[in-house]
């Protein structure tokens, strides 16, 4: 079941803070190396709308894009 | 990270802040906040001839700007001092610039990832609870003297597989080496022997074989063209992890409890209300960041619009851009529950603190097992509390009463 919000993480611009892996564990991974990525495709489940905008708002780096379609 | 600045010869008060600031002013050391927001009211960026020429950028935007721009900004320097001898001892990542930085960093990230620091709580919940029982039954202490101090040492020394009734050992070398070092050339030179002696014993016993464990991870790395690292480069390493993660991670608890301590409504909300710990802990972070950072300016520029010069140092003062208005609502107050926050305490840009998911471990464990077995406690009238100075800000003693009476 997919909402009508997307992610996306830069990757120029995360430094692995990761704040957004731990507001919102279900839309974001963490590489080796601990930088995030988005989840998949970054579609943002139904209900997980405030966790997407929770962590983009919480990133120091502002690297976090949320989209809506 | 500790300073050596507390044995520096005496720098006379300051009375101008806005054109002759000193982060190493008693008056900075008690209530930095109030200087900040004078500087900050008079220019995004302000100087002072001290520590032979240094700038402070005072708002969020300026902050954000230095330690993005790696062009105009060295972090060969990163300690703002009185002097400033040739640099002789690099400690990368954190003194790399590009392109040499990458590379250095990425050795380190992957034992320090979040999913990495959960393998460890188990034990730092264990130090804390072994740290209480000493003091538990007194029903007072001085939490920093008995508690915050020995749980980032105790963490670092079983990361790295050594033992850790060996962390007095590092503590006194920090101090050693930091601070007495600076006036007594024999005293650097002895604890920097031995420490390289401690370490160069457990590098040996981990050749053939092998343990699980930082020191190890660090001796089976290997650099872009697949050779090990020097036994140099690991020794380098250690000692970085070791100056770095002690004194910080033990400010930022301590300003944390020295908060609940002397703020009852905040203190008895979390008591009652646990989920709000890691919100609150992100805001003792913004709030009381404990690490100031610098930069040495190597190519003219400017700085929100006013113009820096080589030759200078920055005091890049991450606490002062966590507290500017600018950036966030009601950034003088400390609220727990604060939805929106991009605190900059542990860096911007790519020297983020490369321990900050360990850090933030250690505070969520050491304040949460207090919390737990101590859940009413205040300020002793009867004692002082003491705030370490310059570049790491936190207190170094913390008289704390608990219990009834």
């Amino acid at each position: 079941m997919s909402g009508k919000l997307k992610i996306h993480v830069d990757q120029d611009r995360c430094q692995g803070h990761a704040r957004c892996k731990a507001l919102a564990p279900e839309l974001f991974d963490l590489d080796d190396y601990g930088n995030a990525h988005e989840h998949g495709e970054g579609r943002v489940p139904e209900g997980l709308e405030d966790k997407a905008y929770l962590a983009q708002t919480n990133c120091p780096e502002f690297a976090i894009e949320v989209i809506e379609e | 990270m500790s300073d050596s600045v507390s044995m520096m010869p005496e720098h006379p008060p300051v009375t101008d802040w806005i054109r002759d600031f000193d982060h190493t002013d008693p008056a900075w050391t008690e209530n930095p906040f109030p200087i900040w927001e004078q500087l900050r009211a008079a220019s995004p960026v302000v100087h002072t001839e001290r520590f032979l020429g240094c700038y402070m950028p005072t708002t969020y935007e300026a902050v954000k700007q230095v330690a993005y721009d790696t062009e105009h900004f060295s972090s060969r320097r990163i300690i703002v001092r009185d002097v400033r001898p040739e640099v002789t001892q690099p400690a990368p990542p954190i003194t790399s610039d590009p392109p040499e930085h990458k590379p250095a960093k990425q050795l380190l990230l992957p034992p320090f990832t979040p999913d990495a620091m959960k393998k460890l709580e188990p034990r730092v919940r264990a130090i804390c609870n072994e740290l209480i029982d000493e003091f538990i039954d007194d029903g007072k202490c001085d939490a920093a003297e008995r508690y915050t101090k020995h749980i980032p040492v105790r963490a670092i020394a079983h990361m790295l597989g050594i033992p850790e009734k060996d962390g007095d050992l590092f503590i006194k070398w920090i101090h050693e080496i930091l601070e007495l070092g600076i006036k007594d050339q024999d005293i650097l030179m002895r604890a920097l022997h031995e420490m390289s002696a401690y370490f160069a014993g457990h590098i040996a016993e981990r050749k053939g074989k092998p343990t699980d464990d930082l020191i190890t991870t660090l001796m089976n790395a290997r650099d872009k063209d697949g050779k090990p690292l020097s036994d140099a480069h690991v020794l380098g390493s250690l000692r970085l992890l070791l100056v770095a993660g002690i004194d910080t991670t033990w400010s930022a608890i301590g300003s944390s409890l020295w908060h609940l301590a002397k703020t009852p409504a905040d203190r008895e909300r979390l008591v009652a209300q646990p989920e709000l710990l890691p919100t609150a802990i992100e805001e003792f972070l913004r709030a009381y960041s404990p690490v100031t950072m610098a930069r040495e300016v190597v190519k003219e520029t400017t700085v929100s619009g006013c113009p820096v010069k080589p030759g200078n140092m920055v005091l890049l003062s991450f606490p002062a851009a966590n507290r500017d208005p600018a950036m966030f609502a009601d950034a003088d107050k400390v609220v727990i529950d604060r939805k929106e926050n991009r605190h900059a305490a542990f860096g911007l840009g790519i020297h983020r603190c490369v321990g900050s998911n360990l850090a933030r471990m250690e505070m969520m464990v050491a304040i949460e097992e207090w919390l737990k077995r101590i859940p009413d406690f205040r300020l002793d009238p009867a004692g002082k509390v003491a705030w370490s100075q310059g570049t790491v800000r936190g207190p170094r003693a913390l008289p704390i009463l608990f219990g009834a009476g």
